[in-house]
């Protein structure tokens, strides 16, 4: 089951590089670089359509100026480190939190300024929020008692839906009998019960041990396909974003940084921010000099289309797994020259790849991380000590601009 | 700031985004507002008359009333004279005569020496100003009209007293010696019952928590029983052991247990279990890797206690100190059964109304009651708020290794001290069944025979039940709903903030003043409330009110331990908020529901303070006959009543324990793994 996840769904941890054939970087795309809200990709109708959305606690702007359009079944993931926003956002949207400003549109019904029980949603907390003293045939019946259900009816429901969560037989047990994993997907199924046209997940898995949350992950997402309920997860893993996600939202600091798909996030992200929060990422401080050309002491680097004009002072970002191995002493093509001579400082074998540490002076203090699979280590015979040269390879060399001191 | 303000100024212009209330918002805002006006009513609007009552004063205005006298002959000369002129000329009336209460009467004859009622001479009086007012016979005049009156009328006439505000009430207050002497006699006394419990409180609660002694939960279970009687039963039991015929006068050298003695020993007794349970809780807390850190730094024994155990339980010493202290001077009971001459606040207040009828006076004496009152609940409540932070996650608790020398000692200690409290109750039931102390000593139960006694018989026994009853009933609904509105509705928050302000009012408020309070408000009869007056309405509401903070904060202590998104996921779920509270809420806080309950009941059982004032011979209550058996001379029944409230509370906790544990079963059987 798990296998079939990685296979159906682009995205991948930032650490499985070798998964990555180099054939699926994406081409540069100009638009998400310009413009962070843009408009969904997938098919389907418009559902929710937040715009404008700002969020003042006291004197703190917890939201700026959110506009985001939802697709009809999307799986989209709020991502970002804590006080970034993204619960901010998911409570306005559920109304639990009304917003400063702004309006949000569900369904072509304009619900800005409707309490929650107005609106339609179901949501699953981090802390489950089961009731403690029902047993979990009454906590999933809970929403669909006094909505002209039988008691039959009710239970026929209840049953069908402890089978869709695979926990056919516990529903006589009480919340507390239950592990953490069981009791979150009882919460699941009580959110779902009653058919709700949106789904918010909150942190849904952050209280779970690692294990459980990946194995939890998996079967969320394929419970969204199979409903297809339009689904708003917020989450501060980004591999669980990568995993599940449609669309990421990126947001930091009360805006949103980045929308895209996880590949796109992944493969082209907007700003310095993105790419040092989702995988890990190289920086090298250096300047545009003509041509777009990056250099950094005297060597220059081609490089990732860019906007940035001669002079600019940028930081050249790559990804440890994007940095390409050559034995020592390697000729590169006239064209080619973004090799460079290194030295293999360290070396950490890490299961199914190395990473590996490589100085040059042009780096300065800092150590260029690449990660190399086992099989290049063992053609070019490499060992920590070794001098070798690697490739930066221009279309995965990207420029950003530095972030302002202080 | 500045940044922040600069923050804010992004936000677009146009108005914020104005949420619509559901219904569930709209139930849960009218039921606060519900119960914040029962609040207002049973609370601030009767403490606001009792402090506007304490400004009020009663002048006879002189300056206010003209005279003329005719000759023998009926003629007047046209001569005018006004009261003051007559008064200067005359001086029969001082400053104190014309400054009087509500029912003062100034009788006018005396300002003409040459009075006669049998003369033919004729009077004619006015008032010059409206609103003035004096009486002929009983008859009301305030008109400005002249009025004649015969000599024999004119001997009848008196003048009224006109309303005003100002503080001459605590002028006088503060020049009679006889009443602020009782300010410093409450203090002195509070403090060295305050220090003397709080001592003895800290060793058996430190021995209890810290040494491998024996029979720890029967020293606990002994060391709660005051809790269940009333603070005048010490009292009477005092008398029996100390008082002119005590059966270990001796032991005084010949003072008085009537006084300050008595008091402070009484009051050690019915504060010690607030004492306890405080420092207990203090002491139960502490980390144990604090100790095993100072034995492996060869702390002395004597030096860790400075140094870890004292700092680990100040808070909790400090937060006895005030309730004890503010128990002490609050407390009524006690003092009136043993206080002999020696006047303290409480007593002061009961004295003024009851006894002088002079209600300006009592109200100025609650207002300073409150002052000291107030000034302990304050900090009490601040040092509470420090102490929550004290524990962590990953404490570990103390565990005492037996030591048989000090578990010896602690053990020799704690009977000492249980022998004390069962010793006090021994007496009063003792005294109860003897037929007449000291000349009689055979067995009888002529002193159950309360229906021949003062105080209201058996029926006033049956009366406390009905009000425990009603009480708890009606103040845990209240008490818990309220807690429930104000911690999970959303939004609201002046509104919140102001509740919970109110709801911690009446800790602060002595009983005697709420009280008294409730005397000067509901016994108005332009009040539409006035009807409650005299009703066990009134005592259950009185009850409900004194006792609220205590079972508030319980209840919210509850609340906040349930998961905050339970709302949530109801509304998301289309769900009532009042079928989440009935289904879930309620039955996961059992257990304190049912706590808050039995301290209701158990408190509207003992108190005499707040109810003193509001009983009528249809509601009195077992406490009250206490009291008033004990005034009237009937000292061993006084005892056999105390005692009847003593074995009901000890029952009704029994109860309460297996009703708990019963419905515990049922209702949480979640709780088990």
């Amino acid at each position: 089951m798990l296998l079939a996840i990685r296979m159906t769904s682009p995205p991948l941890p930032a650490k499985s590089f070798r998964q990555i054939p180099e054939h699926l970087a994406c081409a540069p795309n100009d638009k998400v670089r310009t413009n962070p809200v843009m408009q969904p990709t997938a098919s389907g109708e418009l559902y929710l359509s937040i715009e404008n959305l700002w969020k003042a606690f006291g004197d703190f702007l917890a939201l700026k100026d959110i506009s985001l359009d939802i697709k009809e079944s999307e799986f989209i993931c709020f991502l970002g480190p804590s006080g970034c926003g993204k619960t901010t956002l998911l409570r306005a949207i559920a109304g639990l939190d009304l917003q400063t400003k702004g309006t949000i549109m569900q369904d072509g019904k304009d619900v800005s300024s409707l309490p929650p029980s107005e609106r339609d949603f179901g949501i699953v907390f981090q802390s489950y929020a089961l009731f403690p003293n029902l047993t979990i045939e009454k906590n999933i019946a809970f929403g669909l008692e006094n909505a002209g259900r039988s008691k039959s009816e009710i239970a026929v429901r209840v049953q069908e839906l402890l089978d869709l969560v695979g926990l056919p037989d516990q529903g006589k047990k009480y919340p507390a009998q239950l592990s953490g994993g069981q009791q979150q997907r009882i919460a699941l199924a009580r959110a779902i019960a009653t058919n709700p046209g949106l789904l918010l997940l909150d942190e849904p898995l952050s209280a779970l041990d690692a294990k459980v949350r990946v194995h939890l992950r998996h079967e969320i997402h394929e419970l969204q396909r199979k409903l297809g309920v339009t689904t708003v997860m917020v989450t501060h893993d980004q591999e669980e974003a990568l995993a599940m996600a449609d669309r990421i939202v990126v947001m930091n600091h009360g805006v949103i940084e980045q929308v895209g798909s996880p590949t796109e996030i992944y493969r082209e992200p907007v700003n310095l921010f993105v790419a040092d929060f989702i995988g890990e990422m190289n920086q090298i401080q250096s300047t545009v000099i003509e041509g777009g050309r990056l250099s950094v002491g005297e060597k220059t680097f081609a490089c990732h289309d860019h906007t940035f004009t001669d002079g600019d002072l940028v930081v050249a970002a790559i990804r440890p797994e994007d940095v390409i191995p050559h034995e020592d002493g390697y000729q590169p093509s006239a064209q080619n020259q973004n090799c460079i001579d290194v030295l293999l400082h360290e070396m950490e074998f890490l299961g199914s790849f190395w990473r590996c540490r490589l100085q040059n002076e042009r780096f300065g203090q800092s150590e260029l991380i690449a990660d190399f699979s086992i099989n290049a280590v063992r053609r070019l015979g490499l060992g920590a000590g070794n001098n070798m040269v690697i490739e930066l390879p221009a279309d995965r060399l990207m420029a950003f601009e530095r972030p302002e001191v202080g | 700031m500045s940044v922040s303000s600069t923050e804010l100024s992004q936000l677009p212009a146009g108005p914020n985004v104005k949420g619509k209330l559901s219904r569930d918002d709209l139930v849960m805002r009218g039921g606060m507002a519900v119960i914040a006006l029962y609040l207002i009513v049973t609370l601030a609007l009767p403490l606001y008359t009792m402090l506007s009552k304490s400004f009020s004063t009663y002048q006879v205005q002189l300056s206010q009333y003209e005279f003329q006298v005719s000759d023998e002959d009926g003629i007047y000369d046209g001569t005018i004279f006004t009261g003051t002129e007559l008064n200067n000329t005359t001086g029969v009336y001082d400053h104190t005569d014309l400054s009087t209460g509500a029912d003062g009467r100034l009788p006018v004859s005396k300002f003409f020496p040459d009075f006669s009622f049998r003369s033919s001479v004729m009077y004619q009086l006015r008032n010059t100003a409206e609103g003035g007012r004096f009486l002929v016979g009983s008859t009301l005049h305030d008109s400005t009209e002249w009025l004649e009156v015969d000599s024999n009328t004119f001997r009848r006439v008196q003048l009224r007293p006109v309303k005003a505000r100002g503080i001459d009430n605590f002028v006088n207050y503060f020049s009679t010696p006889a009443l602020f002497n009782s300010i410093k006699n409450s203090l002195w006394i509070s403090l060295l019952s305050t220090v003397v419990t709080v001592s003895l409180a800290f060793w058996f609660a430190y021995a209890l928590n810290r040494s491998c002694m024996r029979f720890k939960g029967l020293f606990r279970l002994v060391a709660m029983a005051p809790i269940l009687v009333p603070s005048l039963l010490p009292g009477i039991a005092l008398v029996y052991l100390f008082g002119n015929q005590g059966m270990l006068k001796e032991l005084l050298f010949g003072a008085s247990i009537y006084g300050p003695i008595g008091i402070v020993i009484g009051s050690v007794f019915f504060t010690f279990p607030h004492a306890f349970l405080i420092i207990s809780t203090a002491l139960a807390i502490s980390d144990g890797r604090l100790y095993e850190a100072a034995t492996s730094l060869r702390a002395s024994p004597w030096r860790t206690f400075w140094t870890v155990t004292i700092p680990g339980a100040r808070y909790g010493l400090i937060s006895a100190a005030f309730v004890v202290f503010n128990l002490v001077i609050t407390d009524f009971g006690l003092p009136k059964v043993i206080g002999g001459q020696f006047n303290v606040l409480a007593v002061d207040i009961y004295k003024q109304v009851i006894g002088q009828q002079n209600f300006e006076m009592g109200a100025v004496v609650s207002v300073i009651l409150i002052i000291p009152a107030f000034f302990a609940f304050g900090i009490d409540r601040m040092v509470q708020s420090k102490q929550v932070s004290s524990l962590t996650a990953r404490s570990v608790p103390f565990e005492p290794k037996p030591n048989s020398k000090t578990d010896s000692l602690f053990f020799v200690y704690c009977s000492i001290i249980g022998l004390f409290i069962i010793g006090m109750l021994a007496v009063c039931q003792f005294a109860a069944l003897i037929k007449f102390w000291p000349y009689d000593l055979s067995l009888s139960l002529n002193n159950y025979q309360f229906d021949k006694m003062d105080g209201g018989g058996w029926g006033s026994y049956f009366n406390s039940i009905k009000l425990g009853l009603l009480t708890a009933v009606v103040g845990t609904s209240i008490v818990f709903f309220g807690a429930y509105l104000v911690e999970k509705s959303n939004g609201f928050l002046v509104g919140r903030a102001a509740f919970q302000m109110l709801a911690m009012l009446p800790m602060a408020i002595p009983g005697m003043v709420l009280g008294l309070a409730y005397i000067f408000f509901f016994n108005n009869p332009s009040n539409p409330m006035s009807g409650i007056y005299g009703t066990m309405a009134i005592l259950v509401i009185c009850s409900v009110t004194h006792f609220y903070t205590v079972s508030h904060l319980t209840a919210v202590t509850a609340l906040k331990q349930m998961d905050r998104e339970f709302e949530s996921v109801s509304a998301s779920l289309k769900q009532p908020t009042m079928k989440l509270f009935s289904r879930v809420t309620v039955p996961v806080c059992m257990p304190s529901v049912l706590d808050i309950s039995i301290y209701l009941f158990v408190n509207a059982m003992t108190t005499v303070s707040a109810v003193v004032f509001l009983y009528s011979p249809k509601t009195s209550l077992a406490s009250i006959a206490v009291l008033n058996m004990d005034d009237a001379g009937d000292i061993a029944p006084a005892a056999a009543m105390g005692m009847m409230i003593f074995y009901t509370n000890a029952a009704a906790r029994i109860i309460h324990l297996i009703a708990s544990k019963g419905l515990l079963a049922k209702t949480q059987a979640w709780r088990k793994r």
